[in-house]
């Protein structure tokens, strides 16, 4: 489906050292002591590895998944469940556990779903991620609408997570692994077999590959990766509420994707970064005469989103590539 | 559960199972013959709900409500697909997905610039506001008759279109082989341009018919969108008889779902869907 414009597997030496540069600006960041803007940066950082986990999918496997956010949501909310009332909880052993719940809920639900294809992929991912998000959404015990707070943060013995700059470099770090860990994966055997799928799934099958099983295996680990993300957003945040599972997010990390570009992973993080500074923008606009512009900020995101459709399908990447090819 | 109750869950289920065929039957259509992903279907029936509730305040008659609705609705779709959907319709669904769901915000904020963020009541018409007593202290509501009976009205008008009329003929031809059908000379373009005026009739209508029981609120057209992609997929893409048989089945199960096992009622529809899945991966009637 989406093969025609997942490229850039290969990073040209230029963008290469433009996100060489980003990471070492992020690197630096704290060191300007804005601790508020350091917060907004560790949460589009976690927005980034949200990204990366559904560009496995989307960019990689050709798997458009438009309930992508449930296995983002469903670690804040297992991180949120053994938290006890009395105090934190190990880093170390909350984060697996949470990471490994989501990739289960994945393997299961993409056991029903992996089968399917094209459109019936989309809405069947979004009907699933529907239900979990109901699930919590209509249960008392499982926080209901309200969502449920997260008192204390993680504890991870060696480093204080309470600190916000030592948050901070731990996300940084959470995201440079995931990306250089999908890097790899890219390029492994089974990255390849991965983008083989994509390009034609049947002839993966008919040379022999469970296309099946493979992309089980790519829905899983993107459930886990997602989760990852999740998990830091619960323990950044201190409150987890079923949004965080909902038609939106979902829909929000696929506009990242495009915005950025896909199956490179460099651009879901680029994405991520211009998405929520856009957000912030248009969340921001001002009241002209009566009519409240910031207010009203879907309806200008509604018009990003049809307007980049439209004319830019390719994401900034692409456009970034294709400027340097005919300048 | 007693037999009064028993027949009042039956029919709610039917009346919902209806009113989910109706929105279902554009939905499928629109896949099934011009290949669209259209989130933005559950915003038509939004649309159609506060048309309803505006209309309704300026004339006071549900009737003329439902007509002038239906056919701002249809203008509106009309132009909708002159001048945007027609240049997706060989884009792939990522696109789709991505430019109808920027469609739901803007139809979402119009809607709060146009009517406010509040819930409206709409008011039932005086010609159906009668019940049918069943016991001393069980009765049924005459416009939920009302309801399931356009319903059935539509489905049954949208049958005869589909398959006794010469317009259908070509429809069904232009699904069944869109390059065949043109060189034979049928105009595709206003083929699709019909059947989408279809959709959106029948999507808004629903949510007029529906607006005096449900209200109307903000959001109201995204957890019914949720419902017809489940019905659709149950269904088979791109048939109407499968939708019909999806619909009342996830009727069937939603209705006594909340009566039997309140606890897990939200979840059962998928695990219905989930079900089905397993035995028939592309639904139950796959065209």
């Amino acid at each position: 489906m989406s093969q025609a414009r997942s490229n850039l597997e290969v990073l040209p030496k230029s963008l290469q050292f433009i996100i060489a540069m980003g990471f070492l600006a992020l690197a630096l960041f704290p060191l300007t002591d804005q601790a508020f803007y350091s917060q907004m940066i560790a949460r589009m950082m976690i927005l980034a590895i949200f990204a990366m986990s559904l560009d496995l999918l989307q960019g990689v496997t050709g798997l458009v998944s438009l309930g992508h956010a449930a296995y983002f949501g469903f670690a804040g909310y297992v991180l949120a469940f053994i938290t006890p009332d009395s105090g934190p909880i190990s880093l170390w052993w909350s984060m697996p556990v949470a990471v490994f719940a989501s990739a289960l809920l994945a393997l299961v639900i993409g056991f029903f779903v992996v089968r399917t294809h094209g459109i019936y992929f989309i809405m069947v991912t979004m009907a699933f991620s529907q239900m979990i998000f109901y699930l919590f959404f209509d249960n008392k015990i499982l926080g209901g609408s309200d969502g449920i707070y997260i008192n204390f943060k993680p504890d991870a013995h060696f480093f204080d997570l309470e600190n916000k700059t030592v948050f901070y470099y731990f996300v940084f770090v959470c995201m440079l692994s995931s990306y250089f860990l999908l890097r790899r994966i890219l390029w492994s055997p089974f990255g390849r077999t991965l983008s083989g799928i994509r390009i034609n799934e049947h002839r993966m099958g008919a040379v022999g590959y469970n296309t099946f099983a493979y992309k089980l295996s790519a829905f899983t680990l993107a459930g886990a990766c997602a989760g990852l993300a999740g998990f830091l957003w619960g323990a950044q945040s201190g409150y987890v509420n079923p949004e965080l599972m909902g038609f939106h997010m979902s829909a929000h990390v696929i506009m990242m994707l495009i915005l950025g570009g896909m199956g490179n992973f460099a651009g879901a993080i680029l994405g991520a970064f211009s998405f929520e500074l856009l957000l912030h923008f248009l969340k921001d606009l001002p009241t002209v005469g009566r009519f409240e512009m910031g207010k009203h900020w879907q309806l200008w995101m509604g018009l990003v989103i049809v307007l980049i459709v439209v004319f830019a399908p390719r994401g900034l990447l692409g456009w970034m590539q294709k400027k340097e090819k005919n300048p | 559960m007693d037999l009064a109750n028993f027949l009042i869950q039956l029919l709610n289920s039917a009346q919902y199972g209806l009113l989910l065929f109706m929105l279902a039957a554009g939905l499928t259509l629109i896949f099934g013959i011009m290949g669209v992903v259209n989130l933005a279907h559950g915003s038509f029936y939004m649309l159609g709900a506060y048309l309803a509730y505006w209309l309704m305040g300026l004339s006071g008659s549900l009737t003329v409500a439902i007509i002038g609705g239906t056919l701002l609705m249809v203008l509106f779709g009309l132009l909708l697909e002159k001048y945007l959907f027609r240049y997706f319709y060989e884009r792939d669904h990522l696109d789709q997905v991505l430019l109808t769901f920027g469609l739901i915000y803007i139809f979402e904020e119009l809607r709060s610039i146009l009517w406010g963020d509040d819930v409206h009541g709409v008011a039932v018409p005086a010609l159906w506001e009668w019940s049918i007593q069943l016991t001393d202290n069980l009765s049924y509501p005459g416009y939920r008759l009302f309801m399931s009976g356009v319903c059935i009205v539509f489905a049954l008008a949208l049958y005869f279109l589909i398959s006794k009329t010469k317009i259908g003929m070509k429809i069904r031809a232009g699904a069944f082989n869109r390059d065949m059908a043109e060189s034979l000379g049928i105009n595709i373009g206003r083929i699709h341009a019909l059947v989408f005026a279809i959709g959106i009739a029948l999507a808004s209508i629903a949510g007029m018919v529906a607006a005096p029981v449900s209200s109307v609120y903000p959001n109201m057209g995204s957890q019914v969108l949720i419902m017809c992609f489940v019905v659709v997929v149950i269904g088979g893409i791109g048939s109407v008889r499968g939708a019909l048989i999806a619909a009342m089945l996830v009727g069937l199960v939603d209705t006594f779902g909340k009566v039997l096992l309140p606890q897990v009622s939200g979840m059962l529809v998928y695990v219905l869907m989930a079900l089905v899945l397993l035995w028939k991966p592309e639904g139950l009637l796959k065209q």
